[in-house]
């Protein structure tokens, strides 16, 4: 029989009972609205995740010491000296997938501006770590490689430091502030950066030259950590392998002893936290998907109703003429349109909520053209394996017992 | 005269648990063109399962039935249904007609299984049974819009649709009281000796048999009289003398 036929032939049979199809449409609306809905949202996070990450410098490569002495305590990792000036240098020197690299050597302590003062912490860097930082100037300027190298006693200052220790309208640069005792002339101030992943307000920071912090602060030659930044963000595996072994041939490991630092990449973070994400949407998208299949069990349950229902009908459709198969693929054909009708005004509704939650989370709305794709064909599919059954028993029915059927 | 139907020898035999039921025991007679026969015979006579066989709803157990020159008992089960589809107009007692399908779509019905028919075709062809059963006018009714008479009307349109070589009717005016089935019996008539249509009708009626130009009675799966009407009673003279009723108003 021709597919037209078939199709106003099931449309037909179905208007004789609209409430009873839309009803069981309903069980697959709400799966493929779910799956789509649930889809969305898992696929949002994960951008939004990966977006705020990126933030803190995607190509970030960070190394930290690390103690590698088989007994007795272990140190925390801030508090093992084995980064050094040499360190730095060898892989200035030797590294070929980095742009930057900057050390860093933090304090904490009180930061002093006439009477007002505000617990912070001091960072020793160098004047590439704004770039490796993905931070940005509001005002003034980065301290020079003049700086570094002279001790010079210059700062920059993160926003929340400004808001507590400067009153408001005055301009801190050119203004000397004291930290641990210590005067330093502001020279810039950072842009606003809000909190990161982990909830920490990186914006509660003063910027120094990392010389003079180790001198004049903390009085010690040892680096608390090395940022840098990868040429490229899929280049930053290989840049921390290379790290790591110019690190271990400046520390003289030989090949049986662990390292005493490690290298980590922010893209191996944003994996992982990626990861989770993906795994929870997988997780709620099965579940879903469940309800899914629970609609297609509807399906097959109401067809094999309408079947027992219809007998008559089928007795007579075969009395003039229809064979075993014409009601086969009739009752097929049923399925099917109950089930992508189903799927379409779903994808339809899980779009809008989709867009709907996007909106109000400030995600970028996404619309993946692929999972309408799964969802409708995955419905033809529900609507065929659930069809089947109750299409295969009205197709074997008896014409003469069929239209005797009361 | 074209043979549209050719019993010979005919049985039917059933498998009820252990027992075997024979309910045709070698029925045989030919149907010309142009004939109105009525089947008359009482319940377990073998009626049913020989309209069942003419109808090609069911296959002899042995003998030969020659449907319009078809020997029936070869086909296959899609092969049967291509023969209904083409040489059969069923009529039942009980209309059997789709509920809330108007009655165009319900005389559409047997054209959908006829590949060769266009949607077009389809339409055009309902409209004109209709309008031969005088339904014109009621198109677009459903079946419960309608009354037992009409219903059955629209059942005999949507077995005139496909052109068929035989109109076959199980106890048709079964349903019906005495003034529409004498309107039936006249419909029948005139598509009888005005269209020149074969109609086989299966009742147990005596009344409705005086309707048609000759009778076979079944009697324990035998024919035991075959014999044709002297005087075919009119349906329309009938229905004139009724005296008028008012049971309803069409």
């Amino acid at each position: 029989m021709k597919i037209l036929n078939l199709i106003r032939l099931a449309l037909l049979a179905l208007q004789r009972n609209k409430l009873r199809a839309v009803l069981t449409m309903l069980g697959i609306i709400i799966g493929v609205a779910a799956v789509i809905t649930i889809g969305a949202i898992g696929a949002g996070s994960t951008t939004s995740v990966h977006n705020s990450l990126s933030s803190m410098g995607s190509n970030l490569i960070m190394v930290m010491p690390n103690s590698n002495a088989p007994g007795g305590a272990r140190l925390q990792g801030a508090n093992v000296e084995t980064l050094t000036e040499k360190d730095l240098v060898a892989l200035k020197k030797e590294t070929t997938y980095i742009n930057a690299i900057s050390p860093s050597s933090q304090s904490k302590g009180q930061a002093i501006n006439g009477s007002l003062n505000w617990p912070t912490t001091i960072e020793g860097v160098n004047q590439d770590y704004l770039a490796i930082k993905n931070l940005s100037l509001k005002d003034g300027k980065m301290f020079s490689d003049r700086d570094v190298h002279t001790f010079g006693k210059v700062c920059l200052l993160g926003q929340t430091v400004v808001d507590n220790i400067f009153p408001k309208g005055v301009d801190p640069i050119g203004k000397i502030i004291r930290f641990k005792k210590i005067p330093f002339q502001v020279i810039g101030i950072l842009n606003k950066k809000g909190q990161n992943t982990f909830g920490q307000d990186q914006d509660d920071i003063i910027l120094a030259p990392y010389t003079t912090v180790q001198k004049r602060v903390i009085a010690s030659i040892f680096f608390g950590s090395f940022n840098a930044s990868a040429k490229s963000e899929n280049l930053s595996q290989a840049a921390a392998d290379e790290m790591e072994k110019i690190l271990r041939k400046t520390h003289r490991l030989r090949p049986s002893e662990e390292n005493d630092f490690t290298v980590r990449t922010q893209a191996e973070l944003i994996q992982t936290l990626s990861s989770i994400t993906t795994l929870l949407t997988a997780l709620l998208t099965a579940i879903a998907a469940i309800s899914l299949v629970i609609g297609g069990i509807g399906i097959m349950n109401i067809m094999y109703v309408s079947v027992t229902e219809r007998t008559k009908e089928i007795g007579l459709r075969m009395a003039i003429g229809a064979r075993g198969r014409d009601i086969l693929s009739q009752f097929l054909t049923e399925a099917i349109l109950i089930s992508v009708t189903g799927g379409l005004i779903g994808i339809l509704i899980g779009e809008t909520l989709a867009f709907v939650i996007a909106h109000a989370l400030k995600w970028e709305p996404i619309i993946d053209k692929a999972s309408i794709m799964e969802a409708f064909g995955f419905c033809t599919l529900i609507g065929v394996f659930f069809g089947y059954y109750p299409a295969l028993k009205a197709s074997r029915l008896d014409p003469i017992e069929a239209l005797r059927y009361e | 005269m074209k043979k549209i139907l050719e019993l010979h020898d005919i049985t039917r035999e059933f498998q009820m648990g252990s027992e075997i039921v024979r309910a045709l025991k070698g029925v045989s007679f030919d149907v010309f063109a142009g004939e109105f026969v009525t089947i008359m015979g009482s319940s377990g006579s073998g009626k049913t399962t020989l309209l069942n066989t003419l109808g090609c709803l069911d296959k002899p157990s042995s003998g030969t039935y020659l449907l319009d020159g078809v020997s029936v008992r070869e086909r296959s089960r899609d092969e049967l249904a291509k023969l209904r589809n083409e040489k059969i107009g069923f009529v039942f007692q009980a209309y059997n007609l789709l509920p809330r399908t108007s009655a165009l779509e319900n005389v559409e019905l047997p054209l959908f299984y006829n590949p060769t028919v266009t949607a077009a075709e389809r339409r055009e062809r309902a409209a004109a049974a209709l309008q031969a059963v005088k339904l014109g006018d009621r198109i677009n009714h459903m079946p419960n819009e309608m009354s037992g008479g009409q219903q059955q009307r629209v059942a005999i349109a949507r077995a005139l649709v496909n052109e068929p070589v035989m109109i076959l009717a199980d106890e048709a005016t079964g349903n019906l009281d005495t003034r529409t089935s004498y309107e039936i019996m006249a419909l029948m008539q005139d598509l009888n000796q005005n269209q020149g249509k074969t109609i086989v009708f299966v009742t147990h009626e005596p009344d409705i048999a005086a309707f048609s130009s000759r009778t076979i009675t079944l009697r324990d799966g035998r024919v035991v009289k075959d014999q044709v009407n002297q005087q075919v009673r009119s349906a329309k003279e009938m229905l004139a003398a009724l005296p008028q009723t008012e049971d309803y108003h069409v």
